[in-house]
């Protein structure tokens, strides 16, 4: 009963938390083109630059090797694991849910072996100890636990996945069932219970942030059109 | 006046990542504005006793209107990309000249005061309570960034270091401590009209000799049109071209060009400066107020079309903000931009970048050069860090690159670049742009353009490079003052147009 109250809280924050803050985000004007170029001429170059930078991470690769590898693995490997998680959410299972299952088995590796390198930057490179707030680490120890502690129950011990999906459907369909009591997979959960939480109020804010960044998703096209704010808009009419 | 004294860091044969060395330039302060130029800024001149206050409403009001700022302040994951991307943390070590702690000076800040996570949790999350300290933090190290967006490139995020300076030293303007560098330039254009404050008819006058300067050298009558009604183009360039070595061989290249093309053209008493310093400053209506003046003298003057001569930051203003600062462009529908474009021809990008212009009448032969006048020199391109990363020219991405160097190889026959990851978009700043290119900052200055002399060392013992073009003003100012205490000659610094000059076929 608690975890459903708890997963029904932290769901709650997430989501408000998220939609708020890119409520936040479209609100504020950016009253001046300030792509960093050379940039697309067109939308659909800007929809193409984006989609390098989600995908591939283009900029960071640009940056540094070493931050490129380890935080594409951590990235992709996460990716491919909550694709395979939608299991407990869905029934029938969806096709590709159903296809991703060995793949994402095996991605938890990628995600534990990516955030333990970027774990080890933090202690290892002298300008990355600088900038690193406890936080920095936390996050990452965070989200190294979550993914021990779910391939434990993976590879070694494993849990009673059929009670565990029953648990989420019930709580999707608010019909709450009992949550399976293996400490393992309660402690898994707390986890996934905080990072949920702290998402909308932490550095997470990276992957909505992205989208809305002015140097990445604007047309370089000022002498063509007049780009112009509000705010800015009510100083023309003074003259 | 004297800045104290300080090694001149050695070039090595490659750019190196310094180890961290805290608190190094700690000492480098830029001197503050004093009481007449704050007031004519309208800005206070000394820290009151709600200096914390302003400081945060500024902050808060800042965020609202910027969603730049907004979002580089959530955004960082601290991963480090950044860390080893800016000149100044190259050439000083210190840490704080790493964009994302430099960055960080304002996040803290941001994090206690306008996030529920440093409220809840400062420590953990490294927020931190505004306080003198910190001030002072932001005053040495947000006038130890030139706003040359080359981190912004690398970050993951695009977050651009550029827009938390400009931030950063506005609030430091609206709670007393400005720059007086700055803000005495921008008191000097807003009543005068160029940085320079130089008075109408002095620059007359400096027109004047440079003509007779033209014809006794080539035995042509080149002409130097001031405030001429009716004039095709109107040429728009930084005040340093009518009389800084070696910027005003440029503007008797510009001059020639004309002259070879037959384009009637005209500069302005009005509108004799390119730069607008309101850039550096984060404030859009002081920077807007200086490029109406552009707006003004071409309506004034019934121009057809308006050219940008040889500045960088002049250029990113005028390419990406002119349009929306005062409808100096296309695309207008409301009556204010309406007024100019239709004055405008549209056959012509406006506003054109001066070496857009030259290289289309090389390209399609309305003007001849002959490249063996210049084979004396064995030439390279320094890209400035505005046009490189916050601008274009020509149709295409990255006409920026090509359009300068295509008319560079039109007129001379010994070109070569240097290494890849020190020009395009990597391109290193000259070390004292966006508002650093003063005596009291001179050893910000020195060690800034560690890595561009180190790229540039490599050409001349590689390809014997006798000579650094480039097309921005405070590029020249930088280098030609800066390069020498490397051991570099400052005649190795020159305009792309110094060398167009030269080449031209005049009659």
């Amino acid at each position: 009963m608690i975890y459903a109250g708890m997963f029904y809280v932290a769901t709650l924050l997430l989501v408000t938390g998220l939609v708020y803050k890119i409520f936040d985000y479209s609100r504020t004007p950016a009253p001046l083109k300030i792509p960093t170029t050379p940039a697309p001429t067109t939308q659909k170059g800007v929809v193409y630059r984006m989609a390098k930078e989600v995908v591939l991470f283009e900029s960071l690769f640009k940056s540094n090797k070493w931050i490129w590898v380890f935080g594409w693995l951590f990235h992709f490997g996460l990716f491919l694991v909550l694709a395979r998680h939608l299991r407990y959410f869905t029934e029938p299972v969806w096709f590709w849910v159903g296809i991703v299952q060995p793949f994402g088995k095996y991605a938890s590796i990628m995600m534990v072996i990516g955030l333990t390198g970027l774990l080890a930057r933090r202690f290892l490179v002298d300008r990355v100890r600088y900038i690193s707030t406890p936080s920095d680490y936390l996050m990452l120890v965070l989200l190294i636990a979550i993914g021990l502690s779910g391939m434990l129950m993976t590879f070694v011990v494993h849990t009673d996945i059929v009670a565990l999906k029953a648990f989420f459907l019930g709580l999707m369909y608010f019909d709450v069932q009992p949550v399976p009591q293996d400490p393992i997979l309660l402690v898994h959960l707390a986890m996934v219970l905080l990072l949920m939480v702290i998402f909308p109020i932490s550095k997470l804010l990276h992957a909505p942030g992205l989208f809305f960044s002015p140097t990445r998703n604007q047309v370089d096209n000022p002498r063509e059109h007049r780009h112009l704010a509000a705010w800015a808009a009510r100083l023309d009419q003074k003259n | 006046m004297a800045a104290a004294e300080f090694d001149i860091p050695e070039i090595k044969d490659d750019i190196e990542i310094p180890k961290l060395r805290e608190g190094v330039m700690a000492h480098a302060k830029t001197f503050m504005a004093a009481k007449p130029v704050q007031d004519f800024m309208g800005y206070p001149h000394e820290l009151g006793e709600d200096w914390k206050e302003r400081a945060l409403d500024k902050m808060g009001d800042l965020l609202g209107k910027y969603r730049s700022l907004k979002v580089f302040m959530d955004a960082c994951v601290h991963c480090g990309a950044c860390t080893d991307k800016c000149h100044y943390y190259l050439g000083t070590s210190d840490p704080k000249n790493m964009p994302v702690a430099r960055q960080d000076l304002m996040r803290q800040v941001y994090r206690r005061y306008f996030t529920t996570a440093g409220k809840l949790f400062p420590k953990l999350v490294g927020a931190k309570d505004l306080t003198r300290d910190i001030l002072d933090d932001w005053y040495s190290y947000y006038y130890q960034c030139s706003e040359c967006r080359r981190c912004s490139v690398f970050c993951p995020y695009g977050i651009d270091t550029a827009e938390i300076t400009m931030a950063g030293r506005e609030i430091l303007n609206h709670v007393g401590m400005g720059q007086k560098y700055s803000n005495e330039i921008l008191s000097k254009v807003h009543k005068i009209g160029n940085n320079l404050g130089l008075p109408g008819p002095a620059l007359e006058d400096t027109l004047e000799g440079l003509e007779e300067d033209i014809e006794a050298d080539t035995g042509v009558a080149v002409k130097m049109p001031l405030d001429v009604k009716g004039a095709e183009v109107l040429l728009v360039t930084p005040s340093a071209d009518f009389f800084s070595e070696p910027h005003v061989e440029s503007l008797i290249g510009y001059a020639k060009v004309f002259h070879a093309a037959g384009i009637s053209w005209t500069l302005s008493t009005h509108a004799s400066e390119a730069g607008n310093f309101g850039l550096f400053n984060g404030n859009y209506e002081n920077m807007r107020k200086v490029a109406m003046r552009i707006r003004d003298a071409a309506l004034e003057l019934g121009v057809k079309r308006i050219v940008v001569g040889e500045c960088g930051h002049a250029w990113r203003v005028a390419y990406s903000f002119w349009n929306t600062l005062t409808g100096i462009g296309y695309g207008g529908n409301d009556p204010f931009s309406i007024e100019l474009q239709k004055q405008l021809d549209p056959t012509y990008p406006q506003p054109q970048h001066i070496c857009e212009l030259t290289n289309d009448l090389i390209k399609s032969g309305k003007i001849k050069v002959d490249p063996s006048l210049n084979d004396d020199l064995i030439v390279t391109y320094h890209d400035s860090c505005n046009v490189a990363r916050a601008s274009r020219m020509g149709t295409e991405p990255g006409g920026q690159f090509i359009i300068p160097r295509e008319l560079i190889k039109s007129v001379v026959n010994n070109f070569h670049d240097m290494a890849d990851d020190t020009i395009g978009e990597s391109t290193f700043c000259c070390g004292g742009g966006g508002g650093l290119l003063t005596d009291d900052l001179m050893e910000v200055r020195v060690k800034g353009a560690l890595p561009r002399a180190t790229a540039l060392n490599n050409v001349v013992k590689e390809h014997q490079v006798n000579f650094m073009a480039m097309i921005c003003a405070i590029c020249k100012a930088q280098f030609t003052k800066v390069l020498p205490k490397y051991g570099f000659d400052m005649s190795m610094v020159g305009g792309v147009h110094q060398l167009v000059s030269k080449a031209i076929k005049l009659d």
